[in-house]
Order: C-alpha cells, then sequence, then structure tokens
C-alpha cells in the first residue's frame, strides 16, 4: 500500500518536473550547473539577478509564439 | 525486409570525420550498430509494424470508403496516429539519411556556445513539450472547422497526408539547418543561401505575413467575444491575473514559477465561473456587453502597451498559462474523444466540396481547402520558430527528427481533433454559426429558415434548437459567431458534457474553451507583434542607426505602433466587413502562412542543393512545389477570377459599379457606406494578395536559381560556400528518441559511469 502511494507520488513529483521543464521553470538550476561545470572565477547570479536578467533579456530578444 | 533503400549510408560516416576525445566513451552510436538496429526485423517488430498498419488501414477505409449514416470519431484517431506512426518511423528515417545527416559526433550549439541562459543543453523529452507548446495555437484549432464546410474528408486526408510530406519535413529541416548555423533565424539564413534579393524579399514578406496572421487570429477573438458579457469577463480577467503573476515573480518570489502558475490557474478558472455569476447580473451584462467594433479598437489598446511593457509584467506569466492551458486541453480533448467517441453525421463530401460559392468560405476545394487549414498541415509560421530557438537548446543532432519532425505531427493530431469535435454537432447548427450574418440575418427565426433553405441532407434545423443551445452555453446567441473558435467551443462542450458534469456543464466548457483559445491568441498577438517590431526596427536600423538599438524608447515605440497600427487596420477591415470578416479574409491567412511555408522549403532547397543532395531533392522540392502551386493558384483566383466571391477585384469592380450607377444597396451591403467599405476593403486585400504572392515568387525563383547554381558548381567541380558552424567534436552523449535503443541504453550506462570531472573538463572558457 505505502510502495503504492510512493510510486504515485514518484509519478507525479516526475510529472511535475517535467512539466516544469516545458516552461522553463528549472532554469536556474541548470544555470548554477552551467556555472559550476564551466569554473568561471566570479560568483554565481543569485536566483532573484538571474530572473531578473532572463526576462529583461527577452524584451531586447522576443520570441515568436506561434498560432 | 528493411524499410530503406541500401545506397548512400557510406556518405555519411565520410562526411564527418572529427576527431572526438579519445579519453571519453565515443559522443554517438556506431554508425555500423545504428544501421544493424534499423535493419533488425524481429517477428515482434513486423508484427506490430503490420498492426498498426492494418488498423490505420481499416480506419482510412471507414472514414473514405465506406457510407453509413455516421461515421465514429474514433476512426479519427485510429487513421491519423497510424499514418504518423508510418511516416515517423519511414519517411523521416529516409529524410534523415538521405538530407540531413546528422552527426551526433559533431557538439550542438547548445554544447559549443553553452552560456547557461540562451544557449542550454534540453532534455530530448522536455525540448518536445517546449517545441511543441511554441508551435501550436489557436490556428490548427480554427482552419478545420472552416474547412469542414465541404464535409470531413478533403480536410482530414490534407491535414494528415500534408503534415507527413510538408508541414512536419519543413519543420524538421528548417530546426536541422538552424541547428548546424548555431541558431539563426530564417531570414538570416535566407539572406546567407539566397542572396541580398532574395533574403530582403524574404524579409519583407516575413513581416507583412506577421501582420496579416496576427490581425485575424485577433479577428477570431474579437468575434468569440463580440456581444458576449461572460467571455468578455473572463478573458478580461486573465490580464490582472498574469499582471499579479508578473509581479509575485519579479518581487515576492523569483522563480517559483510552478508556484506561481498553479495559483495563476486556480485564478483562471475561478474567472470562468466568476464569468457567469458576473454575466447573470443586471450590471454585469450591460458593462461587459460589447460589440465588436469597441472589443477591436480595445485588443488594438491592448496590443500596443502589452508589445512595450516589459516582458515579465505580462508576456512571461502569461505564457506560462498558456503553456500549461494547451497541455491541459490537449490531453483532455484526446481523453474525451477516445472515451465519448462520439458520431459524426457530417458526410464525407459535402454539397459544397463541389462548389465554390459555400457560405463559411467561398472558392473551390482546390487550392482554398489547402490554404483554409494552414496550420496543423503545412504552416510556415513555424518556421520561426524552429529556427532560432528550439535549436539552441537542442542536446544531439539526432534529436531534431523527433522534436522538429514528431513535434509537428502532434499539432496536426490537435487538427484533427479539433476537426471531430466541430463536426460532432448538428450540421445546421454549424452552418447557423459559421456564417456570416449578411447571410443568416442574425436572428435564430432567419437563420433557421436561412439553413434549411440550403437544401443540405438531413439538416432540418429549429430556431428553439439556436436558442436552446445558446441557453446552454451561457450565451444570448450563437448565430454567426464566426471564427472557429466558438464551433470548436460548442464541440468541446458537447462532447465534455457527456464526459464530466451532463448539460449543466455546457456553459463553464464552452468558456473554458473560448477562454484557452483567447488565451493562445493574446499570447501569439503579443509575441508576434514584439517579433514584428523588432524585424521593423532592425530594417530601419539600417538607414537610421539609431533604430537598431533596442533599448531606445522612441524608436521602439514608433515601430510598435506601426505594427499595431498595421494589424489593427486589416483586424477592423475585418470587423467592420459588411461581406462577414473572416470568409473574406481567412484565405488571405492561410495564403500568407503557406506562402511563408513556401520561403523556408525554398532557402532549405538551396541549402540541401549546396550539400550536395540532388538525388532526394524531391523530398524538399515536392512540398515546395505544392505550397507554391496552391498558394500561387489561390492568389491568382483572389486577383483575377471574374467571380465576386472569390476575387477581390472582380467584387471590387462590382461594387465600384453599383456605387456608380447611384444604387443606394448591393447584394450584402445594405447602405452607400457598406458599399464604400466594400470596395476599400477588396482593394486593400487585393493588393495584398499581389505584394504577397510577388515577393514570394522572388524568393522561390532565387531559390531555384541556388539551386540550379549548386547543381552546375558541383558538376564543374568547384567548391560550394557552406554556411554551417565549423564542426566541434561533441563532449555529451543523450539518445535520440523517445525510447532508448538497446545501443543507445549500453553507451549512456557508459557515459554515466564517468566521473563528472573527466566529462566536463576543457569545457571550461
Amino acid at each position: 500500500m505505502g510502495a503504492g502511494i510512493a510510486l504515485v507520488a514518484n509519478g507525479f513529483r516526475g510529472f511535475a518536473r517535467y512539466l516544469g521543464g516545458i516552461v522553463g521553470a528549472d532554469a536556474y538550476a541548470k544555470y548554477l550547473e552551467h556555472h559550476k561545470a564551466a569554473g568561471h572565477g566570479e560568483a554565481p547570479l543569485t536566483e532573484r539577478e538571474f530572473w531578473r536578467d532572463r526576462t529583461d533579456r527577452q524584451d531586447s530578444n522576443p520570441q515568436g509564439r506561434c498560432c | 525486409m528493411a524499410g530503406l533503400p541500401d545506397q548512400g549510408k557510406s556518405q555519411t560516416t565520410a562526411e564527418g570525420g572529427i576527431a572526438t576525445d579519445p579519453d571519453l566513451p565515443p559522443p554517438a552510436v556506431d554508425e555500423a550498430r545504428l544501421d544493424a538496429e534499423d535493419r533488425k526485423w524481429t517477428p515482434g517488430r513486423i508484427a506490430l509494424w503490420a498492426a498498426i498498419a492494418l488498423l490505420g488501414g481499416v480506419a482510412w477505409f471507414m472514414l473514405a470508403i465506406v457510407r453509413g449514416e455516421t461515421v465514429n470519431a474514433i476512426w479519427f484517431v485510429f487513421a491519423s496516429v497510424c499514418t504518423y506512426l508510418i511516416g515517423y518511423r519511414f519517411y523521416s528515417k529516409v529524410i534523415e539519411r538521405y538530407i540531413t545527416k546528422p552527426d551526433d559526433r559533431r557538439a550542438t550549439p547548445a554544447e559549443y556556445k553553452a552560456d547557461g541562459k540562451d544557449y542550454v543543453r534540453t532534455d530530448r523529452n522536455v525540448l518536445f513539450g517546449h517545441h511543441f507548446a511554441a508551435i501550436a495555437g489557436a490556428g490548427p484549432l480554427v482552419g478545420p472547422i472552416i474547412a469542414a464546410q465541404m464535409g470531413y474528408l478533403p480536410g482530414t486526408i490534407w491535414i494528415i497526408v500534408g503534415v507527413v510530406l510538408a508541414g512536419a519535413v519543413q519543420d524538421y529541416l528548417v530546426m536541422f539547418f538552424s541547428m548546424r548555423r548555431g541558431g539563426r533565424s530564417l531570414g538570416q539564413m535566407a539572406r546567407e543561401e539566397l542572396g541580398v534579393i532574395g533574403g530582403t524579399a524574404a524579409l519583407i514578406a516575413t513581416l507583412l505575413i506577421m501582420v496579416i496572421i496576427v490581425a485575424i487570429l485577433a479577428l477570431v477573438v474579437v468575434n468569440a467575444l463580440g456581444e458576449s458579457p461572460w467571455g468578455v469577463f473572463s478573458v478580461g480577467m486573465t490580464i490582472p491575473i498574469a499582471l499579479f503573476m508578473g509581479v509575485y515573480l519579479r518581487f515576492l518570489r523569483p522563480g517559483k514559477v510552478m508556484e506561481v502558475s498553479i495559483i495563476g490557474f486556480v485564478l483562471l478558472m475561478a474567472a470562468i465561473i466568476g464569468g457567469g455569476l458576473v454575466a447573470q447580473t443586471e450590471w454585469g451584462a450591460t458593462v461587459f456587453h460589447l460589440d465588436k467594433v469597441t472589443i477591436a479598437w480595445g485588443l488594438l489598446i491592448y496590443g500596443f502597451i502589452a508589445a512595450i511593457l516589459p516582458v515579465w509584467l505580462l508576456l512571461a506569466p502569461r505564457d506560462y498559462l498558456s503553456t500549461f492551458m494547451k497541455i491541459g486541453v490537449i490531453v483532455m480533448l484526446a481523453l474525451a474523444i477516445i472515451v465519448v467517441r462520439p458520431e459524426v453525421a457530417v458526410p464525407a463530401f459535402s454539397e459544397f466540396a463541389g462548389r465554390e460559392n459555400g457560405p463559411v468560405l467561398s472558392g473551390a476545394l482546390f487550392p482554398f481547402l489547402f490554404v483554409t487549414i494552414a496550420c496543423g498541415a503545412l504552416s510556415g509560421f513555424h518556421a520561426l520558430i524552429s529556427s532560432g530557438t528550439t535549436p539552441k537548446l537542442v542536446e544531439k543532432e539526432r534529436q531534431t527528427r523527433y522534436i522538429g519532425y514528431g513535434g509537428m505531427l502532434m499539432e496536426s493530431f490537435v487538427a484533427i481533433m479539433a476537426l471531430v469535435a466541430a463536426i460532432s454537432i448538428d450540421r445546421g447548427l454549424y452552418f447557423a454559426m459559421n456564417a456570416p450574418a449578411a447571410l443568416t440575418g442574425g436572428t435564430v427565426e432567419t437563420a433557421a429558415t436561412w439553413v434549411n433553405s440550403l437544401g443540405l441532407s438531413g439538416v432540418n434545423i429549429t430556431p428553439g434548437l439556436l436558442s436552446e443551445t445558446a441557453a446552454n452555453v451561457g450565451e444570448q446567441s450563437i448565430v454567426s459567431r464566426t471564427g472557429g473558435a466558438p464551433t470548436l467551443a460548442v464541440g468541446l462542450a458537447h462532447i465534455m458534457q457527456q464526459f464530466i458534469g451532463g448539460t449543466a456543464m455546457m456553459a463553464f466548457w464552452y468558456h473554458f474553451a473560448i477562454m484557452f483559445e483567447a488565451l493562445f491568441i493574446l499570447t501569439a498577438v503579443d509575441a508576434g507583434t514584439r517579433v514584428a517590431r523588432f524585424m521593423l526596427q532592425d530594417s530601419i536600423g539600417n538607414f537610421v542607426p539609431k533604430f537598431k538599438e533596442a533599448s531606445w524608447r522612441p524608436g521602439a515605440w514608433l515601430c510598435t505602433a506601426i505594427m499595431v497600427a498595421a494589424w489593427g487596420a486589416v483586424l477592423l477591415m475585418g470587423v467592420t466587413d459588411p461581406l462577414g470578416g473572416i470568409n473574406t479574409l481567412f484565405p488571405l491567412f492561410g495564403i500568407a502562412n503557406q506562402l511563408l511555408a513556401a520561403i523556408a522549403l525554398a532557402v532549405c532547397l538551396a541549402i540541401v542543393a549546396k550539400r550536395g543532395t540532388f538525388k532526394y531533392l524531391w523530398i524538399v522540392a515536392l512540398p515546395l512545389a505544392f505550397a507554391a502551386v496552391v498558394t500561387i493558384t489561390a492568389s491568382y483566383q483572389k486577383i483575377f477570377s471574374p467571380v465576386p466571391a472569390v476575387g477581390y477585384f472582380a467584387n471590387n469592380a462590382a461594387f465600384s459599379k453599383a456605387l456608380a450607377d447611384g444604387k443606394k444597396e448591393f447584394g450584402t451591403a445594405k447602405t452607400v457606406a457598406a458599399m464604400e467599405a466594400v470596395v476599400r476593403n477588396t482593394a486593400i486585400q487585393g493588393w495584398l494578395s499581389v505584394i504577397f504572392v510577388v515577393l514570394s515568387i522572388i524568393v522561390i525563383a532565387t531559390a531555384v536559381l541556388a539551386t540550379v547554381k549548386a547543381f552546375r558548381d558541383r558538376a564543374a567541380g568547384r567548391a560550394t560556400t557552406d554556411n554551417e558552424d565549423p564542426a566541434v567534436p561533441s563532449r555529451v552523449f543523450a539518445p535520440a528518441g523517445l525510447v532508448p535503443t538497446a545501443a543507445e541504453r549500453e553507451l549512456a550506462a557508459e557515459w554515466a559511469q564517468l566521473p563528472a570531472e573527466a566529462r566536463l573538463e576543457r569545457m571550461g572558457h
């Protein structure tokens, strides 16, 4: 019984992670990962700075949405 | 038993020749192993594909040959899904093998340009969803419904066959070639491959096409919300909801996208339910009861403000909502159709299939069916998405087949489901809803009389049914609700109420459908205006350099105003058109979209030729030729047809003559002002058709010239220029498709054992 619930919970979490991936909710985590891997000297942007930067860059670099 | 011819194989291996890091496991599955896996036909596999082919064949037989009273909707699902599977497994692999020739030993832009922001390696399944959400919108939900006038079969065949041979091919090729060029846009590729003339024509055509597409999408929203207090309230509420989400993400809890999306979704549902309550009150019915012209002006002002507001405040949060709604709605629609399996009473070919004076869309089946259904079968707009954004996120080259080709198949499936939803409603109701008020007269009595006078087999509608349906969906009237969206909403409500909630829930489902279509369209309008504004700024910037600065406010505002004025003019023209609006403008939308497809395919043709792949050039030439023939024929008829219902200039002449003769009313125009409006509108529409077709012919001609030149160069042994980014060896591995193959699993396991430091060293920059 408990295993069943855990399985459902896991499936649900996986699905939520997938949806989050589609809309780009994991962008900051991926940025941190890249920052670490690239071995930059300076500290990474904070979460707040990162999201600000992200949407502000979209202002000057619009992405189309289709019909 | 192998599904593919044998030759050409050696070229794929010879072409790359990149030295990958010997300390790492190989970044690509061994070619020979890949090939063996592809060609190994185990009995289980043979049985599976035989079953798919058989089921698809039976489904097509039920749709196309059997002529019963009704046909069950499930056959549409089987016919489409089986055809998609076969197209994906066999045809897209032919394209992969002979045209794109992906090489996983090469790094993708997401790897060699990785910056953690724009260029990010993304899991293939996540990217599939992301790409799908970016390409699919209201388009596939509208065109098939309008085309249902001709019966279900022509539209079904075009959607399914068209996507396999044309639409998905375009998306896949554009994505792949853009990826090989570091994620360059279609416009940049056109300029590189076709030269200044072809490139400039492509740019102007793209800009004009975007204006038309945005205007007509906006017209769909206006038609759906006109005189509908419930719709106006709930769709209007999406603006404050999005603003709240934007502020929440910017200041309160940055980065909590899932959290704010759930809050937004709950608020959205509350707005739909609240809309019903508000519309029932007297003040609500008065305040939110707006005529179409007012809504059009509102949308214009909204469009301008939304496009100059920062992205974080309105566009980004609404995009989150729109994406969730998109996925939710599609899953819901598929489940409902599979569970409810509605019977479809529409004939395979209707009385209007052989005529060119249909009330919903005028013109003969060829070419107008093929321009009316653009999204879902072949959509040029996708080329703008497939180049640019998605290619910067692809992890491995071989994944583009799954994401590009597969993503488009998915959109086609949405179009099929929209078609099924629309044709599951009563046929009389369909015509009463989709014919312009000029024909139906606007009231339930006149509409019922008019529909019954059409002499359609099995159609006998009563005014009672029309008012009852309107009451069920919480609207004052559903007569002449053109634009496709309300018909889809009624169809969806009709199916969903059998699934959940019964008649009492119909109004909710109807407004739920209107809400998501409006949400998709508003996002497209916003994003379209922004993209168009940047293109305009860039073009003006060639003469006045100051305009190239994106942050220069006066330039940005001026260009936004120009773009909004352009689509706003077309929108107002459509809203006030005495001839009905949608039926005269929608062909222009389809033609514009297909011409963009022709432009994209022309660019691909030139690229494929320059790569020296002449033998399989037909894979690109076939859809290009079809798109070119269809759109040029449609444009020709729109320009030169002597039938006023079809030709813009014929109509123009007829109305001009009537005015000159001093007539006070003519046809469906009841006043002199209306007659003058028709003269003005038809002239604009006619000249737009002329400009589109001329620009497209220039682009196609330059592409053909580039192709011929490539052929001659190759024959003479001259080197052809290649605009691809230089090959960089890849240091990562990921499987290509939805389900990894045995070889891919083995290789992935090998990579998983590698310590992270070993994999990532030397990646620093």
